[in-house]
Parts: C-alpha cells; sequence; structure tokens
C-alpha cells in the first residue's frame, strides 16, 4: 500500500516554494532558469499524485506535455542567455534594466 | 502511528525520495558555483523521478531521467561551460532593498495557503475517472501503453502541436544564439 | 398607367445617374442633349400618361415597392396618378424641357458645365416625386430634395461669396418651413395613424377642430418656407445669385409653387378649418402686397422677377386661403409659363449684356434683341394681366373669387394688380425703351441676341403665355380646368354664384387696374429713362426685413455663440479637458517608479500577488 497522495503534495508544495524563493534571490539568469525547473517539476509531482488518485492518465499526459513546453522554453531561455552575455558578459538579470519607467 | 497503515517499503521509497528533492533543491538554492547548482538539480530531479516511479509512472521517471537530466540539465551545463560563467557568484549582500524579507514572506504565505487549501478540502477530492474506468493505473508495460494510446488518440493534436513547437523554439534558439558574422563583403577590412 | 408614371420620374433620375458616372468622359454636348433629353422623355411620359388617365378619369394608385413598414406606420413608394398631379407634372417636364434647352445656350463654356445638368435632373426628379408623391414621406422626400438641389444650384457659383451665402440663407429658411411639414406629419400620424394622402383624407371625421387648425397652420409654415411667404420670403430674392435658367426653374417655375401644391394637396385637411384658412388667405395677401411694393424699387432685373414672383405666390396662397384651388392651380400653371418666359427672357438680356443685371445700365435693348424683345413683352403684358394673355384669365379667376369672400382682401389683391402692372412696365421700360445706357459695360460693342437654343424656349413659353388662358376653357371632356381639377380637391365652401353681369364687371376693373399700372409706369419711367432714381430705400431695402432678423435673432444668438466660445469653451471644456490631463500626468509620474526594471521586482509581484490570491481562498474556505 502506498503512502497518502497527501505526503507528496506537500513535498511539492515545498520544492515549489523553494523554486519560487530561488528565482526570486538568486541574480544568476541560469541558475533562476534551474529555479523554474524546480517549479515545473514541483507541478509535474503534483500531477502525477493526482493522476495516481484520480486513475487518470491525463494528469501523466500532462506531465508530458509540460516536459516539452520545459524542454522548448529552456532552449530559447539560454539562447537568449547565451545572446545577452554576449553583449554585456555577464548572467545578472539585475544588470538588464532597460525597462525601467 | 498513522505510518502503520502503510507497507513501509513505500514510506522508505518516499522518505529516500524527499531526501533528494528537497536536498536538491535546496543545493540549486545555495550553490555559488552554478555547476554545482546544475549537479545539484540533478539530484533533485533524480528525486522527483523516484516519486514517479512510487506513483505508477514508470515510462514518465525515465521520460524524467533521459530528458531533463540527460538534455536539459547537460543543456545548462553546456551554456554555463561555453560562456565560462562557472565561477563564484556573490551571494552576499542584496543589492534589492528588502528582496529577500518579502520573497521569504510571499514563498511561505503562498506554500503554507496553497498546504491549507489541499488540507481543507481532503487533499484529493472527486470522483475516480471515468476514462480508465475507475481501476488503479496499472504499473510497468501496461501503463506505458495507456500513455501511448491517450496521446495518439485523445491528444494527437496537442501531440503534433508540441512538435511543431520545439521546431520552432530549436530554429529560434539556433537565430537567437548565432554570432552574427561579418557579410562576405566587409570581410577584406 | 404604371408604366408611365414609373417612367415620368424615373427617367430624369436616370438622367442624373448617367451624367454622374460618366460625367467625365462625355462632352459637354452630350451631356446636356443626355439631360435635356430625359427630361423630354419624361415629358413624352407625361402625356402619355395624361392621355391614360384622360380615358377614364379615375385616380389610381402605382404601387411601386413598400419603402419601410415599422410598427403600425406602413411607406410604399408609391405615386398617386390624378388629375392634380398630372397637371402639375405636365408643366413640370414641359418646362423643365425647355429650360434644360436654353440652358444648354446660357450655361455654355462654363467649367461645371456637367455638374449643372446633374444638378437639375436631380431636381426635376426631385419636384416629380413631390408632386406623385401618394403619401407625406416619399412627398418629403421629394420636398427635401428640391431643397438641397435648389442649395446647390443657387450657390453654384460657390467661389463667389454671396453666391455660397445665399444658398445658405435659402437652405436655412427651407429648413424652418419643413420643420412646419414635419410638424403636420406627426400630428397626422399620432391622430390618424396614417401619412397616405387617400387614407388620411378617408378618416378625417377623426380630427377636432383645434387639431386640423394647428395641421393646416403647420402645412402653411412648410408652404411659407418652400414658396418664400411672410414671414420666410427673403431667401428668394438672394436665391438669385444661381444661374437665371436655375431662377427660371426653381424659383419662379416650378419648386417654388411646392408650397402651394401641399396646400392643395392637402385641401380636405384645410376644409375642416376656416380659422387656419383666414391665415392662409391672409399670409397670402400681405405677401401679394409687400413684395409688390418692395419690386417697385429694385434695381436688379432678376431682383424685380423674385419678388414678382413671391408677389405671385401670394396671389396663389390667397386663393387657396379662400378656397378657390382651382384657380391657384391656373395661376400656378400661367404663372410658370409667363415667369419663366420672363426670367429667360431676362437672361436672355443679361447674356446679350455681357452679365449686367443692373437696370440702370441698360435701356434701349428693343433693336438689338429682335427675339427676346417680343417674347419679352407677351411675358409683361400676360404678368400685367392684359387680356387676352394667360395672366388675365388666371389672376380674373382668383379676383372674382376673392370678390366674393372678402371685400378687403380683394381690394388689396387689386392694389396689388395695379402694382405689378406697374413695376412690370418700369422694368420693361428701363430694359428695353429710352436710351441706351449700355455702353460702359459693353466697351462700345453692341449686344447681340442669343443663339437658337436659348430663343426657341423663349418663343414657345411666349406662345403659351399668350394661349395660356385658354386652359380654362372647356375642351377637355367638357371640363374647365377647374371642374376637372375638382376631383381632387377637399370640400369648398360654398360661394353664391355670382351672375354673369358681375363677372363681367369684376374683368373690366382688373383690365382697369391692369391699364392704370401700364399707364403709371409708362409715364413716369419714359421720362426718367435717361438718369432712372425714385427708389425709396425703405422698399429698396426691402422694408428692412432682413435687419429686422438680424436685430431679433441674428444678434442675440451671435452674442449667445460669443460668450459660448469664450466662457463655456475655454474655462468650462478647455478647463475640464486640461485637468484630465493634468491629472492624468501627475499620476503617471508617480506610478511609473513602481517600473524599477529590475526582473526580480517584477516576478516579486507576480508572487505576492499569488500569495493574496491564495490567502483570499484561505479566507473564503476559513
Amino acid at each position: 500500500m502506498n503512502v497518502p497522495a497527501a505526503w507528496y503534495l506537500v513535498l511539492a508544495a515545498l520544492l515549489f516554494g523553494i523554486g519560487a524563493f530561488g528565482f526570486l534571490t538568486r541574480r544568476s539568469a541560469i541558475i533562476m532558469f534551474m529555479c523554474i525547473e524546480l517549479m515545473l517539476n514541483a507541478v509535474n509531482l503534483t500531477f502525477v499524485t493526482f493522476a495516481r488518485s484520480l486513475s487518470d492518465i491525463g494528469g501523466q499526459i500532462s506531465v508530458f506535455f509540460v516536459m516539452v513546453v520545459a524542454a522548448a522554453e529552456v532552449t530559447v531561455g539560454l539562447g537568449i542567455v547565451v545572446a545577452i552575455f554576449r553583449r554585456r558578459a555577464s548572467t545578472s538579470v539585475d544588470e538588464l534594466t532597460e525597462m525601467k519607467g | 502511528m498513522i505510518a502503520i497503515a502503510y507497507a513501509w517499503p513505500a514510506i522508505g521509497v518516499f522518505v529516500v525520495a524527499t531526501l533528494l528533492i528537497l536536498g536538491g533543491a535546496v543545493g540549486v538554492l545555495i550553490y555559488k558555483n552554478p555547476v554545482h547548482a546544475a549537479l545539484s538539480l540533478i539530484l533533485c530531479l533524480f528525486g522527483v523521478a523516484l516519486a514517479f516511479l512510487a506513483q505508477q509512472a514508470d515510462f514518465l521517471a525515465a521520460v524524467e531521467i533521459i530528458v531533463y537530466a540527460g538534455a536539459i540539465v547537460v543543456l545548462f551545463l553546456f551554456v554555463i561551460m561555453f560562456l565560462g560563467v562557472d565561477r563564484t557568484e556573490a551571494l552576499e549582500g542584496e543589492p534589492l532593498v528588502g528582496q529577500r524579507t518579502f520573497a521569504a514572506i510571499a514563498v511561505t504565505l503562498v506554500v503554507a495557503g496553497v498546504v491549507f487549501l489541499m488540507a481543507s478540502s481532503h487533499w484529493v477530492t472527486g470522483v475516480p475517472s471515468v476514462s480508465t474506468g475507475g481501476t488503479p493505473l496499472s504499473a510497468g508495460a501496461g501503463n506505458v501503453r495507456q500513455i501511448g494510446t491517450s496521446l495518439y488518440t485523445t491528444y494527437l493534436i496537442a501531440f503534433e502541436v508540441t512538435a511543431a513547437l520545439l521546431i520552432i523554439s530549436v530554429v529560434g534558439a539556433v537565430n537567437l544564439a548565432r554570432k552574427e558574422r561579418p557579410r562576405v563583403g566587409e570581410s577584406a577590412q | 398607367m404604371a408604366h408611365a408614371a414609373f417612367l415620368i420620374a424615373l427617367l430624369p433620375l436616370l438622367g442624373a445617374v448617367l451624367i454622374l458616372l460618366n460625367g467625365r468622359t462625355m462632352s459637354d454636348k452630350a451631356t446636356g442633349t443626355l439631360a435635356t433629353a430625359a427630361v423630354t422623355g419624361s415629358f413624352a411620359a407625361t402625356v402619355w400618361a395624361f392621355v391614360l388617365y384622360l380615358n377614364h378619369e379615375v385616380t389610381s394608385t402605382v404601387h411601386l415597392f413598400t419603402w419601410f413598414s415599422v410598427g403600425g406606420l406602413n411607406v410604399p413608394a408609391a405615386f398617386q396618378v390624378d388629375a392634380l398631379s398630372l397637371t402639375m407634372c405636365l408643366f413640370i417636364t414641359g418646362i423643365s424641357a425647355l429650360i434644360h434647352l436654353y440652358s444648354m445656350g446660357y450655361m455654355a463654356g462654363d467649367t461645371d458645365y456637367r455638374k449643372f445638368f446633374l444638378y437639375l435632373n436631380l431636381f426635376v426628379f426631385s419636384m416629380l416625386l413631390l408632386v406623385l408623391a401618394n403619401n407625406l414621406v416619399v412627398t418629403f422626400v421629394g420636398w427635401e430634395g428640391v431643397g438641397v438641389c435648389s442649395y446647390w444650384l443657387v450657390s453654384y457659383y460657390f467661389d463667389r461669396e454671396s453666391a455660397a451665402s445665399a444658398g445658405k440663407k435659402a437652405f436655412l429658411y427651407n429648413r424652418v418651413g419643413d420643420l412646419g411639414l414635419l410638424a403636420a406629419m406627426f400630428l397626422l400620424y399620432t391622430h390618424l395613424h396614417t401619412l397616405t394622402y387617400t387614407t388620411i383624407f378617408a378618416s378625417l371625421s377623426q380630427l377636432s377642430g383645434t387639431t386640423a387648425t394647428l395641421i393646416v397652420l403647420s402645412l402653411l409654415l412648410a408652404a411659407a418656407g418652400k414658396s418664400a411667404q411672410i414671414p420666410l420670403f427673403n431667401w428668394l430674392p438672394d436665391a438669385m445669385e444661381g444661374p437665371t435658367p436655375v431662377s427660371a426653374l426653381i424659383h419662379a417655375a416650378t419648386m417654388v409653387t411646392a408650397g402651394v401644391f401641399l396646400l392643395v394637396r392637402m385641401s380636405p385637411v384645410l376644409a375642416l378649418s376656416s380659422d387656419g384658412r383666414s391665415v392662409i388667405a391672409i399670409v397670402g395677401a400681405l405677401t401679394a402686397f409687400v413684395t409688390a411694393t418692395i419690386a417697385t424699387s429694385q434695381k436688379d432685373i432678376k431682383k424685380v422677377l423674385a419678388f414678382s414672383t413671391v408677389s405671385q405666390i401670394g396671389y396663389m396662397v390667397l386663393a387657396v386661403g379662400v378656397g378657390a384651388y382651382g384657380a391657384a392651380i391656373f395661376l400656378m400653371v400661367a404663372h410658370a409659363f409667363f415667369k419663366a418666359l420672363l426670367f429667360l427672357g431676362s437672361g436672355s438680356v443679361i447674356h446679350a449684356l455681357n452679365g449686367e443685371q443692373d437696370l440702370r445700365k441698360m435701356g434701349g435693348l428693343r433693336k438689338y434683341l429682335p427675339l427676346t424683345f417680343p417674347t419679352f413683352l407677351i411675358g409683361w403684358l400676360a404678368i400685367s394681366g392684359v387680356p387676352p394673355f394667360a395672366g388675365f384669365w388666371a389672376k380674373g379667376a382668383i379676383l372674382t373669387s376673392l370678390y366674393a369672400h372678402n371685400k378687403v382682401l380683394y381690394a388689396l389683391a387689386l392694389l396689388t394688380a395695379v402694382l405689378t402692372a406697374y413695376y412690370m412696365t418700369r422694368l420693361f421700360v428701363l430694359t428695353f425703351r429710352g436710351e441706351e445706357r449700355f455702353a460702359d459695360v459693353m466697351d462700345g460693342a453692341a449686344p447681340h441676341e442669343s443663339p437658337l437654343v436659348m430663343t426657341a424656349p423663349l418663343v414657345i413659353l411666349g406662345v403659351l403665355a399668350a394661349v395660356g388662358g385658354a386652359l380654362d376653357l372647356p375642351w377637355l371632356h367638357a371640363h374647365t380646368l377647374e371642374t376637372f381639377l375638382a376631383p381632387t380637391f377637399g370640400a369648398v365652401p360654398a360661394v353664391a354664384a355670382q351672375s354673369s353681369g358681375l363677372q363681367i364687371t369684376l374683368a373690366g376693373v382688373d383690365v382697369i387696374a391692369a391699364l392704370i399700372g401700364l399707364g403709371a409706369g409708362v409715364v413716369l419711367w419714359r421720362q426718367r429713362s435717361s438718369a432712372p432714381s425714385l427708389e425709396p430705400s425703405f422698399l429698396e431695402n426691402v422694408w428692412y426685413w432682413d435687419e429686422g432678423y438680424d436685430r431679433v435673432i441674428g444678434r442675440p444668438l451671435t452674442g449667445l455663440a460669443a460668450i459660448s466660445g469664450s466662457v463655456v469653451e475655454e474655462t468650462i471644456i478647455d478647463g475640464g479637458v486640461r485637468g484630465v490631463v493634468t491629472g492624468v500626468q501627475r499620476l503617471s509620474r508617480e506610478v511609473r517608479k513602481v517600473q524599477t526594471g529590475f526582473v526580480r521586482h517584477y516576478a516579486l509581484a507576480m508572487v505576492l500577488g499569488l500569495a493574496f490570491i491564495v490567502l483570499y481562498l484561505v479566507a473564503r474556505v476559513g
């Protein structure tokens, strides 16, 4: 008999929290992307948990699509990081303040 | 203890997965060197894969390791090495006043709130899905078959669109990262 | 019948559309020919319809299509073909065709030649729509159509300040009149729930006397606007800024009689209100007299004719007021002949003198204009009321029925007749007789007669003006014009039959009045022809009518507008707008500080927002 779904859901919530906190406090664009991955995985974990609890394969399919989107996002995101780094020799997002009002 | 009601192996797997996931995540959070952070991320992803396995998501566990740990993190590492930013990021001192405090408060509120909401709605509600006949998802090969059938029937259009999305993102990334070469006529100078 | 009636209105519209579509590719001559052919075709169709009508003499309705149907209001695009509309159509299309022909010569060389004929054709279409319609809504469309065509044609030379403002004046005065027509329509619909003539007339018993009077007065306002009656007559003299054929067609023969037509068309309603008819008669008599006095002192040949037109229409309105509808239509037709003739003749004179319109610079033109002179002579005698020309019969018919109704009005009308003969004689003498005073206008050259396209219509109209009186003779199925038209009139109050002896006496009085006017004119102006003066400024300035309007309406409104412009506009409206602008500027200067440019601040804002949502949900659950 497996552990209750609640345990995994709390775990996922904690993982999401760590990812969000990392995204807000780390300055390197690359690390921020990793934090986004953490949050996405937290969501994936809840999807899989719900799929098990509700016996619906749709949850797992969603995870599949999240992974695809994550892959695409990392590809483009890192491409942008490379392009920016080429101009500024830095991956710190704090230096990108052109949008200041 | 409540835990007694469950099989000890399942609890053991959960504990290991939790340690891997949280440990890896905290590692990403605190390591100053991006390379270390990436390696720590792999640790976390392994934990997630373990959690998937424990919940009859064998195929996704495999994909998690192959695609995430194998491809995405390698891509991270590749970019880190390529740009040569594998040096220590100055973590001390936050240039934005109050950013950490507010982040901590906000994140705590969100996590606590979400957990409270889930608890107050008895975690998982709703009727077991009709599409799978209300039976538990099968483990092993049967599960892969279920995913495959779903993907190529119910979710076929979404599946095809993601294929297009991937192509577009690859082309976009190539275009972004490409070095602008001097034109043929100007190269002589 | 349906085909003929349909063609009457369709052909001028077709002409206008063709000119509009092909105007740039057609030569001037082709355009003029096309427009003239369209109207001539319309005349032929009218004759056809007229002949068909004579077979049975039954009013028929030609239903084209249902224009719209809203609630209880059903408005068909339909024509009512009866004696009245056919009579109107006959002289409208006939005179229009002649004036189109004349215009081909008069407007030759004009830069906007095609535009002129486009408007002219459109005008004829609107006018026909007005008289043919079987309900007030379609009449209103034609009413507005002739109004706008009149506006376009009055300000045809729109690069001239005076022409542009004359057009505006005509349009605005007409607008006041249109209000009257609308009010009449509203009243009729409110009480009878229909706007179709036959249905209105069938259900007149539901109208109370007061309502009928209100409707009649509204109709009178409409007629005063369109037919230039007191108090709205001032626009017509100014409308002489348009080309002379336009003055002849629109501002003498056809459009300005639309008001009289409307009153005659609605005569069954008029029959319900003797008060309303009295007001109509008084307005008509006053207009006829006042404008006749003004016409005695005008310098501009066209202005004299314009005031004369207003005066003659005053006669028609007066006739309508005393229930002499047949006489009113008779004078309308006769007037169309001789006034169109006079206008075209004056156009020929103006043409001969290189555009000079001042009577003081004419004189002695008799020998230079061998065709214009005799035709103008006929026109002069006709309008003066000399037998056996058309004017004598038409005016005589009105005066005779006036005598039976009201002696005061009869006296006023007779006085007007004397004045009419007088000012027309003055015009005639100053133009064709006496010394030649045009030397400085012509630079020594001799005036020349107009080309055939211009003189031919003059001759035709001259013949018509001479024999037009015969219209009233009983030669159509033993009808006089009066009895022919009678089925379309409302119940005319019975008048004691006049003995033939009295009729002959009255006719004699008419002739004497005309001769007094003629004699006075000849005696006074033959002597003064070398240096014409005798123009009291009170009369010359139109009884200071325009100045009065300016003082009562114009200046207070201008003052109000000035206050609105300086106070309301600048402080209240602009101030409000500027206040909003300043407020938004200040607010945005503060708000934009939120945009720090740091991505992580934005991300924090997102997470904080998420926290708020979660807290809200928690609050709802807990």
